[in-house]
């Protein structure tokens, strides 16, 4: 039962409220609020709505980094002219998200904490190698994402620490990257997988590779098998060949109403090659 | 005694208060509490659009949305666009084309539309479709939907 409602509108209170413990998080709400109205998540006794919080919106290029605020919309992503031109990937997965209404509301820091394996920024995120900013009363750290996951719906955060930003480095000169997701249909279906690749591409050869998949194991992971075919390779077709025969080889989902474990394994195959495809041609 | 919140808002135009329960969704304060039945519970857990309101401009899905957010913002509902005439031309087009059929869907439908014609004046069918993409219509009456918003965008400006 919920005993206190508090909409901080700074980052000083909306921790101390957190420090008090027993307190849900909430900003857009579009995770916490069906999860709680069909009884699957009991609200704490606090409810802190952080999305009043100032200087936690949109994105910035800070030294050789570029920083995303935890309340950054999904649209603002899809839409920022900014996240366009540095980081085109979590435009293109921004725009594959969910629906209208849901990216209007929903934020890249709900995403991240609600650590869904089918959640669509995180495998973009993972290949764009994000750091995790968490502060607490106490102060603050970062993790790097791709040891932030620990279960369905867990993560290294604890009770009394937020998400306020979210690192990842500047593109270097001839970095791509590039995300494919597939359901049943474009709009509001959970991805039965995704994948997402990045890497310096330079005279028809791929550098300093990142493989992530979605949907094929308890969180979003990356695919170092696929990486170390990939590594300073030329993509060329007997490469692409080898990069999805080890994707396919190292991933190990589940079969749920979405899809089996075979079909998954065999979608994980033909996108790693139609994603690695996509990065060839930039 | 458990816990309401006072909140303070715009309601399609007029100032309004309320006192909600931290848990309540928009959705069921505008139908139970302020008592305006025009928005849908269609699944309740943002799949359907039935309830999509405008909040400072934006559509969202009002059962996804906690009613204490709706504190201090800008609320439209089908009920206010239906009473502005700058609506009119959207509503005709509805009727006209037959993208009403058990009505329903359509109250989520006509604000999305509102939302979608605010962001594109003059929407391509792409566009239209894509921008419908999280309404779901039972009767899946979508072509004639699409082409009711088309023809709400023809002649305007």
């Amino acid at each position: 039962m919920v005993e206190r409602y508090l909409a901080p509108t700074t980052l000083d209170e909306a921790l101390k409220a957190l420090a008090a413990g027993d307190a849900t998080i909430v900003a857009g709400g579009t995770d916490v609020m069906p999860q709680s109205q069909a009884g699957r998540f009991k609200l704490g006794r606090t409810l802190v709505n952080i999305r009043r919080v100032a200087g936690l919106q949109g994105g910035a290029k800070e030294g050789d980094e570029i920083r995303l605020g935890a309340l950054t919309t999904i649209s603002q992503l899809r839409e920022d002219a900014f996240i366009a031109k540095t980081l085109p990937v979590l435009a293109e997965a921004a725009d594959h998200f969910a629906s209208v209404q849901i990216r209007n509301m929903g934020t890249l820091g709900g995403n991240i904490g609600n650590a869904s394996p089918a959640g669509d920024t995180l495998v973009p995120l993972l290949v764009l190698d994000a750091v995790v900013e968490l502060r607490s009363a106490k102060g603050m750290r970062r993790l790097r994402l791709d040891e932030f996951f620990t279960g369905p719906g867990k993560t290294k955060r604890t009770p009394d620490e937020l998400i306020t930003n979210i690192f990842v480095p500047a593109p270097k000169p001839g970095f791509v990257a590039r995300f494919a997701k597939f359901g049943t249909r474009p709009a509001l279906d959970i991805s039965a997988v995704s994948v997402g690749i990045a890497g310096i591409v330079k005279d028809g050869k791929i550098s300093n590779v990142r493989v992530a998949y979605g949907a094929v194991a308890p969180t979003p992971v990356r695919g170092r098998a696929a990486e170390a075919a990939l590594e300073g390779k030329t993509l060329d077709a007997a490469t692409l060949a080898a990069a999805a025969k080890a994707a396919q080889g190292e991933v190990k989902p589940i079969s749920d109403r979405r899809a089996t474990a075979w079909y998954r394994r065999e979608m994980i195959h033909n996108l790693v090659k139609k994603v690695l495809a996509d990065v060839a041609h930039g | 005694m458990s816990l309401t919140v006072e909140i303070r808002f715009t309601l399609n135009g007029s100032p309004t208060r309320a006192a909600v329960p931290p848990g309540l969704t928009a959705l069921a304060m505008l139908r139970d509490i302020v008592g305006l039945t025009g928005t849908k519970y269609g699944c309740g857990e943002g799949e359907c659009g039935a309830c999509t309101i405008l909040v400072d401009g934006l559509s969202v899905n009002s059962c996804l949305m906690f009613a204490v957010e709706c504190d201090g913002r800008a609320i439209t509902t089908v009920e206010g666009l239906a009473a502005d005439p700058a609506n009119d031309r959207l509503r005709d087009a509805f009727v006209e084309e037959g993208g009403v059929q058990c009505g329903f869907c359509t109250p989520g439908m006509i604000v999305q539309s509102k939302y979608l014609l605010s962001q594109h004046p003059h929407p391509s069918h792409e566009q239209i479709r894509r921008g419908l993409e999280g309404n779901l219509c039972r009767c899946t009456g979508y072509k004639k939907i699409i082409e009711a918003v088309a023809k709400a965008a023809e002649g305007t400006p």
